[in-house]
């Protein structure tokens, strides 16, 4: 068997074991998983409305995927993608509510500002990882905490001891006639097309530019790259800003698009730790985050008709997409197993 | 308030806090010394806190007054086998660990709160009735300056967890036990000539983790919550993780920044009625733990290394 098809089937095969696994636990706890997958597929896919807003909700993962597998791609594994986007969310929210512009001006600038603070929140990992060695996967989980928590203080200092920011002005917001109309009027908004934008603009980066190039190759080898003559640290850093960037970009799709505010929060959204599944399962190229972000944003937005439909509660999707990560994480011993199945038929022949 | 006053409200609150704490960070010590790293220790003190509450709340009536301590060992077998999980994942199956960790804290918590909904029909589950109680240390609490700090109205818990530390750090370095540990979380491969089975020792030393992480948890909803929801441990293990890692990977330095974070959580949560503290604004207490680990592991304190195989699957015959 081919590598490229193992590399394929490896998460095609974890999938169906999450399903498998979703399925047991709903007989076990006394469910019916006919019911529950049906109520998951109509959740999905039910009617226009449904389809707008599992699109929505795709938007989001899209980039948070893209942010893990970016920095994947270069060797770091950026925990931190949920405090990117937490900061991000906050960035655009802010600037939404603070002034009024022309929608030419406003709408970048938030959708910038989103971006920067991601990039910031990225920065610190980064440059610890760069400067100290500081292994950034603590640093990147302390900062998503630090995020939560100034971020909510932020939102209180900003809507004077609330709990929600004020509405963005209409001037700084994602939303769309057109997308609504087609889809029933859904949430649906262009974020969407931002968020594929992104995935063209991390292809091209990795594949068409030297900077892409050279973080593969620190990816791959950061002694050779080093030897190469190329400057690791400043390619870590980089690496790291560029995939906080794509953070705090999936963070302005909430603040511009889905709830034009942003709330104080009492725990994570959980955006950024399904993008480690979503980049996992997408092998980490671009179009693999699209393919991931569509399976796990269908699955977080079907999961919500779980409850009324088949009286399952939304949780058992989540259990399926961790154990999803599970099986792909071990991806070792599926490949053995594909390995030796392959053995097996080449002998019978 | 005199300095004294303030002493004695924050101590005592403070290794409160800290006892859940040190647990489950020692679980991270017994984890790593034997080169798996533990991101998962979040998730397996929420399965802990999780069956701590459900098994105090089931066999409440039957087993009266010593049910929480029943339910630290349900809670520590809960944790325990799914610690396994992550075992197989890391050590036979090669997989990251990192991410395997990362799978186990999404399954933990969608677990416990799926089982939560099924069971109990809402988010949350009821409060328990059967409660660790609080009691003076006879003779020690008399003893002026120190009794009231560290002997009144104290949990039991709070002793159980520093002992286990003391326990672990002998262990650790004291037995035949704790120099394989550390022989096979530092050079695997010379464990292995040596006739050390590394597979064995890293699969009992995150057995270990998964119990303690477990009993921590079940303390932490049983004194702190009294409940359990979605929110019951947030971001606890994350910090019980970073206590190990300030204290350098040595059972003893992470109960010493274990004690340190409990001060720090206390802090942001009793300091509002403490002067001066009071008008620091509350995120900054909130944040602190966090900042200084990162200060910390920026080697500001002193450099902190980590085992040296930690995070690699040993594959035998491979150099």
């Amino acid at each position: 068997m081919s590598n490229r098809a193992t590399n394929i089937l490896v998460p095609v095969i974890s999938v169906i074991l999450g399903l498998l696994v979703g399925a047991v636990i709903m007989l076990v706890s006394g469910y019916d998983p006919l019911e529950g997958y049906a109520a998951l597929w109509n959740g999905i896919f039910g009617d226009l409305y449904t389809i707008g807003e599992t699109v929505r909700q795709i938007t989001p993962y899209l980039l948070a995927g893209l942010a893990v597998a970016f920095a994947f791609r270069s060797g770091l594994f950026n925990i931190g993608v949920e405090g990117q986007l937490i900061v991000g969310w906050f960035a655009a929210a802010y600037v939404g509510v603070a002034v009024e512009l022309p929608k030419i001006i406003h709408l970048p600038l938030a959708i910038l500002a989103a971006a920067v603070a991601g990039a910031l929140w990225g920065f610190v990992p980064g440059l610890l990882k760069a400067k100290f060695h500081v292994h950034e996967v603590i640093v990147t989980i302390m900062m998503n905490y630090i995020a939560l928590h100034v971020s909510n203080a932020l939102i209180r200092t900003v809507s004077d001891g609330g709990d929600r920011t004020e509405n963005i002005f209409a001037s700084a917001s994602l939303r769309s006639d057109f997308l609504e109309e087609l889809t029933d009027f859904s949430r649906l908004h262009y974020g969407i097309i931002i968020a594929l934008a992104m995935v063209g603009v991390m292809w091209f980066i990795l594949e068409k530019t030297t900077l892409g190039f050279e973080l593969k190759a620190v990816g791959f080898n950061q002694n050779a790259s080093q030897y190469a003559g190329m400057n690791v640290n400043k390619n870590i850093i980089l690496a790291m800003v560029i995939s906080g960037a794509f953070a705090g970009l999936a963070g302005a799709m909430e603040a511009l698009g889905t709830f034009e505010y942003v709330s104080s929060k009492g725990g994570f959204t959980g955006i950024g730790f399904d993008g480690i599944a979503v980049a996992l399962l997408g092998l980490n190229t671009p179009l693999g985050v699209v393919f991931g972000a569509t399976l796990f944003g269908s699955l977080k937005y079907g999961a919500l008709n779980m409850p009324n439909a088949a009286g399952i509660p939304i949780e058992i999707v989540e259990i399926v997409i961790a154990v999803i990560i599970f099986f792909v994480a071990s991806g070792y011993i599926i490949r053995l197993l594909l390995l030796r199945a392959a053995a097996k038929k080449k002998e019978a022949k | 308030m005199s300095f004294l006053d303030v002493l004695y409200f924050i101590v005592p609150s403070a290794i409160f806090y800290a006892a859940p704490l040190i647990l489950v960070a020692i679980g991270g010590v017994f984890s790593e010394k034997s080169g798996v790293v533990n991101i998962g220790l979040e998730g397996l003190m929420v399965i802990g806190a999780f069956v701590g509450i459900l098994f105090n709340l089931l066999f409440a009536d039957t087993f009266g007054g010593a049910t929480p301590w029943l339910a630290l060992v349900a809670a520590m077998l809960a944790a325990l086998l799914l610690s396994l999980l992550h075992a197989v994942a890391s050590i036979s199956f090669r997989a990251d660990q990192v991410v395997s960790g990362v799978a186990i804290n999404l399954l933990a918590a969608a677990l416990s709160i799926y089982l939560v909904k099924s069971i109990f029909g809402k988010g949350q589950t009821d409060f328990i009735t059967e409660r660790f109680s609080r009691y003076n240390v006879p003779f020690l609490s008399d003893i002026p300056v120190i009794g009231p700090l560290f002997f009144k109205s104290v949990y039991n818990t709070s002793f159980f967890a520093i002992a286990v530390a003391f326990v672990a750090w002998f262990v650790i370095y004291k037995t035949p036990f704790g120099l394989r540990l550390r022989a096979v979380g530092e050079h695997p491969m010379a464990a292995d000539t040596m006739g050390i089975n590394v597979t064995r020792m890293r699969y009992v030393a995150v057995m270990i983790s998964g119990a303690l992480a477990g009993v921590g948890g079940a303390i932490y909803s049983q004194t702190i919550t009294n409940d359990f929801g979605h929110a019951t441990i947030n971001g606890q293990g994350f910090m019980a993780l970073a206590a190990m890692i300030f204290g350098k990977w040595h059972p003893l330095g992470a109960m010493g920044a274990a004690l340190f974070f409990g001060f720090a959580q206390s802090l942001s949560i009793v300091g509002s009625r403490i002067p001066y503290i009071s008008e620091i604004p509350n995120v900054f207490l909130l944040i602190l733990p966090y900042v200084l680990t990162i200060i910390a592991l920026a080697g500001f304190i002193g450099r902190a290394n980590a085992p040296l195989a930690n995070g690699k699957p040993y594959i035998k015959g491979q150099r």
